[in-house]
């Protein structure tokens, strides 16, 4: 049964968000039997609920509240108030995500040491070893059923990866298969196995795919020390004279303001909203934002370098059918500053339907040209490159003019490409033409980036509290009961997908949390 | 008869129009196939669908469905579906006198460029493609083709068209279905 608190209940610990971070710490703790509140600014939708349609879903799930976007990124023009697509409902991003779960390499971790110094990135080394995580891993590997890892068989491929296959043989590409999914391949943990039928990014009506709203949410609540709260926007977070915080303050679902009390507070809103929420959260004491000492907090913020690249050919493809991210080329993960950048990328299979294909295959675009391309939809094949773009301090989410409803200024998003990006984008956009054209491909389409879907970094985790705003668990370096437990507190953001990394913090996070409680020091 | 059913799902069209009045109106092969009833309604006799217009004189949404053919053409796409896409902005005109406003002002200006006979005058493709790109750094361009983009593509009739199926799972998915059906390779 799920636990209901009040709202004086000073014993709690109340996460901000129930995506990937803070669905999966709300679990962790429930489990070990500490009392949590998840405030979740979105709605719960249940996954016979979602919807086989891409406007319709996203209109469903996604983040559409107001948020601005500045710099001389393509998305600030493309999409100048959409710079991300993050989802605002219980399970957060983990209803809209494809389910791509890659551990990190092991320089990935120590990037101001393998890299060196690159002009204008703010490069540093993380507080913690891909050794130290790799038990964690594990862990969060088998919570979420990933393929090709503990014994569990890979997916089959679907048309778009025996392309992207066909393709990464001709180019001499030694590691390319079927992923690392979070997506069920055969039935487990009372889930269905994939039916392949190709929605992944609009929620999996067949639960096959890992999303906490329906895995860490429900097997929390089973333990009676969990409840989540939806569409409870939190505004701010409190805190007391001697440094501590004591709760946060919310809207509810009618609007109507809500103060819960707290032991400890974990922040968990994805990195343009974490950010925010600290910045909004800025008090006499406290001029600049919580736990931002540093000056850190909403900086170096991250998306990865993306672009896709897709084939057309003279036969018919059918991507859209099965997974959405259906295989993996891993070649050009690896750190190989010859290729003229440092760091690497990965290429995935991607695959949109014919509405978000028309509005993202070229922003803007219109006459024959492009819609030539869409005439032959059926024939098309993606890829998405993601690669590790880099930290830059500019880079950053400050607090915009604009208000929300609330009243509450909304996050501004500004980036800059790096020179480093740009020149892995390109070397992507490269390959990606070789590899569908070495299929026979006649005509080939760099796309430019979409709307953020991993975004990283605003409050990176560091040994020294200078040079960062948490420390290896995910502690604030100010405020020892405050806490941040989603993507934001990464360091850099390798190559891969963010979830896994994300998940693995959060279960680590929760035992530091615990043991810290039993012994009364938070 | 209404736009969003399919020809085959409706009857002969019911609005009749005198031969004399559909020769008088349509004097080039795209003013032709869609004609303006004496109470101001679009009529297209070929593709059998009629669409009532609020907010716009009918003579702009006629204009703009031509517009929007030739911002997004689609050769095997017939007119119903941009005449659909267009349907939003005639709604949005008829409560919002600004957006009218905006609209009229950008056809006048394009009809204008045209000369004579207007734009739907202008028999070439190329020639309105190349009116479209003198006007396409203007705000109503922008607005028109970001709403269009949506407007056009979101419409589940017409995705077969370009082959892609929609919704699948209460067909089960593709697992039985093709998902991994290509040979060709
Ligand atoms: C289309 C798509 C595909 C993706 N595919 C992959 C993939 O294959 N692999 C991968 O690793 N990652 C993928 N991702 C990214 C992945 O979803 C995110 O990295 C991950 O979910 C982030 O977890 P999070 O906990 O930081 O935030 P989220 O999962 O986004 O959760 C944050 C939650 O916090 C809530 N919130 C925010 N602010 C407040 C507030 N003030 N008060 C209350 N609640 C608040 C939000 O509503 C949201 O529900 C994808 C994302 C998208 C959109
Ligand atoms: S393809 Fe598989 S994982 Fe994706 S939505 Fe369908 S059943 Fe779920």
């Amino acid at each position: 049964m799920a636990a209901r608190f009040s709202l004086d209940d000073e014993s709690v610990v109340v996460i901000v968000g129930s995506g990937a971070g803070g669905g999966t710490l709300g679990n962790e703790l429930a489990q070990k039997g500490i009392k949590v509140v998840i405030l979740e600014a979105g709605a719960r939708h249940e996954y016979d609920d979602f919807i086989n349609n891409e406007w319709a879903s996203f209109s469903q799930l996604s983040w559409g509240d107001a948020r601005t976007a500045s710099g001389s990124w393509r998305v600030a023009k493309d999409f100048p108030h959409l710079p991300a697509w993050i989802v605002k409902a219980v399970g957060g991003s983990t209803t809209h995500w494809a389910g791509a779960s890659l551990r990190f390499q092991e320089h990935e971790f120590k990037t101001a040491t393998t890299y060196g110094n690159l002009a204008g990135a703010n490069l540093l080394d993380w507080p913690l070893t891909l050794a130290e995580l790799e038990p964690y891993y594990a862990r969060a590997e088998e919570k979420m059923g990933v393929t090709r890892t503990g014994g569990r068989p890979g997916l089959p491929g679907n048309n778009n990866f025996k392309i992207m296959k066909a393709g990464a043989t001709k180019l001499g590409y030694k590691e390319c298969n079927t992923g690392h999914m979070a997506i069920n391949s055969r039935p487990r943990d009372n889930r269905n196995s994939c039916q392949q039928t190709g929605f992944c990014f609009q929620g999996c009506k067949w639960g096959a795919k890992w999303s906490t709203l329906y895995t860490e949410i429900p097997k929390g609540e089973a333990t009676g020390k969990l409840e989540v709260r939806p569409e409870s926007h939190v505004a701010h977070i409190e805190h007391d004279a001697s440094d501590r915080v004591t709760g946060v303050v919310y809207f509810d679902k009618d609007g109507k303001i809500q103060r819960q009390k707290a032991r400890i507070v974990a922040v968990a809103g994805n990195s343009i909203e974490s950010p925010r929420l600290l910045l909004n959260s800025a008090s006499s004491k406290f001029p600049d934002g919580l736990a931002n000492s540093s000056g850190q907090v909403g900086r170096n913020y991250m998306r990865h370098v993306t672009g896709s690249v897709y084939g057309l050919f003279e036969k018919p493809v059918h991507m859209y059918r099965g997974t959405t991210m259906a295989g993996i080329i891993r070649d050009e993960a690896r750190h190989d500053p010859s290729r003229g950048f440092a760091g690497g990328y990965e290429f995935e299979t991607i695959s949109l339907g014919l509405p978000f294909m028309a509005a993202f295959l070229d922003p803007g675009a219109w006459g024959r040209e492009f819609t030539t391309a869409l005439d032959s939809y059926s024939n098309l094949a993606g890829m998405w490159i993601v690669g590790e773009d880099m930290p830059q301090e500019t880079n950053r989410i400050t607090l915009s003019e604009t208000k929300d409803r609330f009243g509450l200024a909304v996050a501004d998003v500004h980036v800059d490409d790096h020179a480093n990006d740009i020149a892995m984008r390109a070397h992507g956009y490269g390959q990606g033409r070789k590899l569908y054209e070495a299929v026979g491909a006649t005509r080939v389409f760099p796309t430019p980036p979409y709307p953020s879907t991993h975004n990283l970094g605003t409050n990176r985790m560091s040994e020294k509290p200078r040079d960062g705003v948490v420390n290896k668990w995910g502690q604030t370096h100010d405020i020892k009961n405050l806490f941040v437990s989603d993507g934001s507190q990464f360091t850099t953001g390798g190559a891969e997908n963010p979830t896994l990394t994300i998940v693995t913090l959060a279960i680590r996070q929760a035992e530091f949390i615990a043991a810290q409680m039993q012994q009364n020091a938070i | 008869m209404s736009l969003d059913k399919a020809p085959h799902e409706q009857g002969q069209p019911k609005v009749g129009v005198s031969r004399r009045n559909f020769l008088k109106r349509s004097s080039l092969a795209f003013s032709a196939a869609i004609a303006i009833t004496p109470a101001g309604a679009l009529l297209n006799t070929s593709e059998a669908w009629g669409l009532e217009v609020k907010g716009l004189k009918p003579e702009t949404a006629r204009t703009l469905i031509l517009i929007a053919r030739d911002i997004y053409p689609h050769d095997r796409v017939p007119d119903r579906f941009y005449a659909i896409a267009v349907r939003p902005w005639d709604t949005k005109a008829a409560s919002d006198p600004a957006t009218a406003a905006e609209i009229e002002g950008f056809i006048a200006g394009l009809d204008k460029a045209a000369g004579n006979g207007g734009y739907v005058g202008l028999g070439w493709e190329a020639d309105r493609v190349a009116l479209l790109r003198e006007a396409s750094s203007s705000n109503a361009f922008a607005m028109l083709r970001a709403d269009l983009v949506t407007s056009l593509y979101n419409q589940p009739a017409l995705w077969s068209i370009f082959g892609y199926e929609g919704e699948s799972f209460s067909k089960g998915g593709y697992i039985n279905r093709g998902f991994n059906d290509i040979t060709w390779l």
